[in-house]
């Protein structure tokens, strides 16, 4: 294979290219590296002598072709000595496709700033399209309540029996862990101070506040969240969507508005559960670690913990719930008829809904401490 | 004579692509209309468009009477519920069995009792050949011939006036695609429709067809009956009927 060669000499200013043997793409790259090295300044012709190749691809020739562009850019006589039919053939075809790409490339080729403008042009059209998808909810909704004969009890069962039911194992010992760990990493340090009663008020007001709630969000966004885009991104491309509206089934009023109402209704009752998970789990610590019993820590909870701070966590249930549920919704229903398109729209659901549950959580805490709750 | 859809001056565009231009099409009451031409040429966005599936950008489009892009919401599911379509993959509800699948509009539209409703069910699958057992199947577990009777029967699940049909018989074997075009002369005659068809099949064309249009480079270039097809000029079309004209 390996008989390709290439022997450059230089005569008066004009180079000799002598190739022999055969060129193809297993051996041309030595000869190309040749001849991209190649110092052109001083030459004012360049000949290609092919009369002892034997065989040439096409490869080949996009290097020939790559050189007699240089030369003619520096205005250097290219000339191409002894080359059979099949050889000047293939340099032909080379060059006119390369016209027609180039004259594509040509066309696409865009600058920073009208990259720029396009990119946020996209993100305004994506803003617009949440908004409407809103606007649609919205309308839906109230057109839904006003009918109480359409309600779909029986979606919205089967909604809270998949996405709150089934949750219930899976958040319980999240947040039992949860309560576990966040009770081991503090007792370590109030056992310093030898303030290891104190571990119910941090457990109490972290747990019930915030953990409890962070914590259903987030097992929630990850599992239904991602399902709902799968689901309803699938049933779009399989064009399920398109015959609900062809039967005037709005999807909203199907699929959409039954979600939703399920996943907040059960979020309070999944927090509440996380709630006595999570505090279950430091009361065993508090026992093993800090040799509080049980009945110690249920009580200085029950005069310590006040309620307001129960009623706070589970108060923001809703509200996470109905992020959730329409960013996995609304990205559902922005998948492409591809199958790249659900895989892409699943991520991001579930990286929006994080973050959207995050920042709402951090708004509520503004909030709370502003009014003095 | 009566049009149940008549389009006018028709125009698409996606982004700087454009589908349609001055395109004109009538459909009489009655009819087998089938719509041919190129890859490409638009004719599943044309019959999209008819669905208000899709923004026409101008032109009118009337359908049983409602212009489309000038219709409220009751108007609108009025119209829904007097047509069917039959989606080429079928589309039907992937999580309900087949006889929920053609049970549903029935259920949501009416108040007719669950015995009467489960009577019109069978009724409509045995009418597209479907067996009676075959009912509490979901689709995952259906063929794909049997996919497009049962999407059929789901179509025709409130008696509509008027039928789409999107490819019907591609992805079938010769037998049951000459089965299907059986079935469908049947049922216009039975349920006095309209059938609208997307097709690229040529033995269904010559079998089925009353009225062919040929869309091609953005327009209708011909619009009338298969027979006199030979007449015409048209590269798609010489390429399209070699061997039969
Ligand atoms: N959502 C869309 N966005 C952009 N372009 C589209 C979209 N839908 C269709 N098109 C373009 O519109 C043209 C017509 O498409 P359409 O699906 O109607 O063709 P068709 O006639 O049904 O073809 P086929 O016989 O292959 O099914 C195509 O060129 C297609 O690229
Ligand atoms: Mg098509």
């Amino acid at each position: 294979m390996d008989n390709a060669s290439l022997e450059i000499t230089n005569k008066n200013n004009r180079l000799f290219l002598v190739f022999a043997g055969e060129l193809t793409l297993y051996n041309i790259s030595k000869l190309q590296t040749k001849i991209e090295t190649l110092n052109l300044d001083q030459s004012e012709e360049v000949i290609l002598d092919f009369s002892k190749v034997t065989f040439f691809d096409t490869a080949s020739a996009l290097m020939v072709y790559n050189l007699q562009e240089r030369t003619s850019q520096s205005h250097i006589e290219f000339q191409i000595v002894s080359a059979g039919k099949d050889i000047t053939d293939m340099i032909k075809l080379i060059k006119m496709h390369k016209d027609k790409t180039e004259a594509i490339k040509r066309l696409k080729k865009k600058s920073y700033l009208e990259m720029l403008a396009q990119l946020l042009y996209s993100k305004y059209l994506g803003f617009l399209s949440f908004m409407a998808f809103f606007g649609e909810l919205f309308i839906n909704t109230i057109s839904y309540i006003g009918r109480v004969k359409h309600i779909r009890y029986k979606e919205i069962l089967f909604e809270i029996n998949e996405n709150g039911i089934k949750a219930i194992s899976i958040i319980s010992i999240t947040s039992f862990l949860i309560g576990l760990v966040v009770a081991y990493q503090s007792a370590y340090q109030l056992k310093l101070y030898g303030a290891n009663i104190f571990i119910v008020e941090t457990l109490g007001l972290s747990i019930l506040r915030e953990l409890a709630p962070l914590i259903t969000a987030i097992v929630i966004a990850g599992r239904s969240g991602s399902a709902f885009t799968a689901q309803i991104g699938a049933m779009k491309i399989t064009q399920e969507i398109d015959a609900m509206r062809t039967m005037g089934f709005e999807p909203y009023k199907f699929l959409v508005i039954p979600r939703v109402i399920a996943l907040m209704i059960i979020m309070p009752i999944l927090i509440f559960i996380a709630d006595i998970m999570g505090m279950l789990g430091g009361m065993l610590i508090a026992y093993k670690d800090l040799d509080i019993s049980t009945t110690l820590f249920i009580d200085r909870f029950s005069d310590v913990i006040a309620a307001k701070h129960f009623f706070i966590g589970i108060f923001k249930g809703p509200f996470f719930a109905f992020l959730i549920a329409v960013i996995g919704i609304y990205r559902g229903l922005g998948v492409k008829d591809d199958t790249q398109s659900i895989g892409i729209n699943t991520k991001k659901s579930v990286v929006e809904s994080i973050f959207a549950v995050i920042m709402c959580d951090a708004l509520f805490s503004i909030i709370f401490t502003n009014l003095g709750i | 004579m009566k049009y149940i859809i008549e389009v006018s001056d028709l125009k698409t565009v996606f982004g700087d692509k454009v589908v349609h231009d001055g395109l004109n099409m009538k459909i009489k009451e009655g009819e087998i209309y089938g719509i041919v031409g190129p890859s490409g040429s638009g004719k599943t966005t044309l019959v999209r468009e008819m669905l208000m599936l899709q923004e026409i950008n101008s032109g009118t489009i009337e359908v049983l009477g409602y212009n489309i892009s000038n219709i409220n919401h009751i108007q609108a599911q009025e119209l829904r519920q007097q047509w069917g379509v039959l989606f080429q993959a079928g589309a039907l509800f992937s999580s309900l069995n087949l006889r929920e699948n053609i049970a549903l509009p029935l259920i949501e539209y009416s108040d007719l009792s669950r015995k009467t409703i489960d009577e019109i069910v069978d009724f409509k699958l045995s009418i597209v050949g479907l067996k009676p057992n075959d009912a509490s199947l979901f689709p995952s577990q259906l063929s794909g011939g049997m996919k497009k009777k049962a999407s059929l029967a789901r179509s025709l699940a409130m008696d509509p006036k008027l039928l789409f049909l999107d490819e019907p018989t591609s992805g079938l074997d010769p037998i049951s695609a000459r089965d299907f075009d059986a079935l469908i002369l049947k049922l216009r005659d039975i349920l006095k429709l309209t059938v609208v068809m997307v097709s690229h099949d040529l033995q269904s064309i010559y079998d089925t067809i009353d009225t062919l249009a040929v869309i091609d480079d953005k327009k209708i270039v011909y619009e009338g009956s298969v027979d006199n097809i030979s007449t015409f000029d048209n590269e798609f079309i010489r390429t399209f009927f070699k061997g039969y004209i």
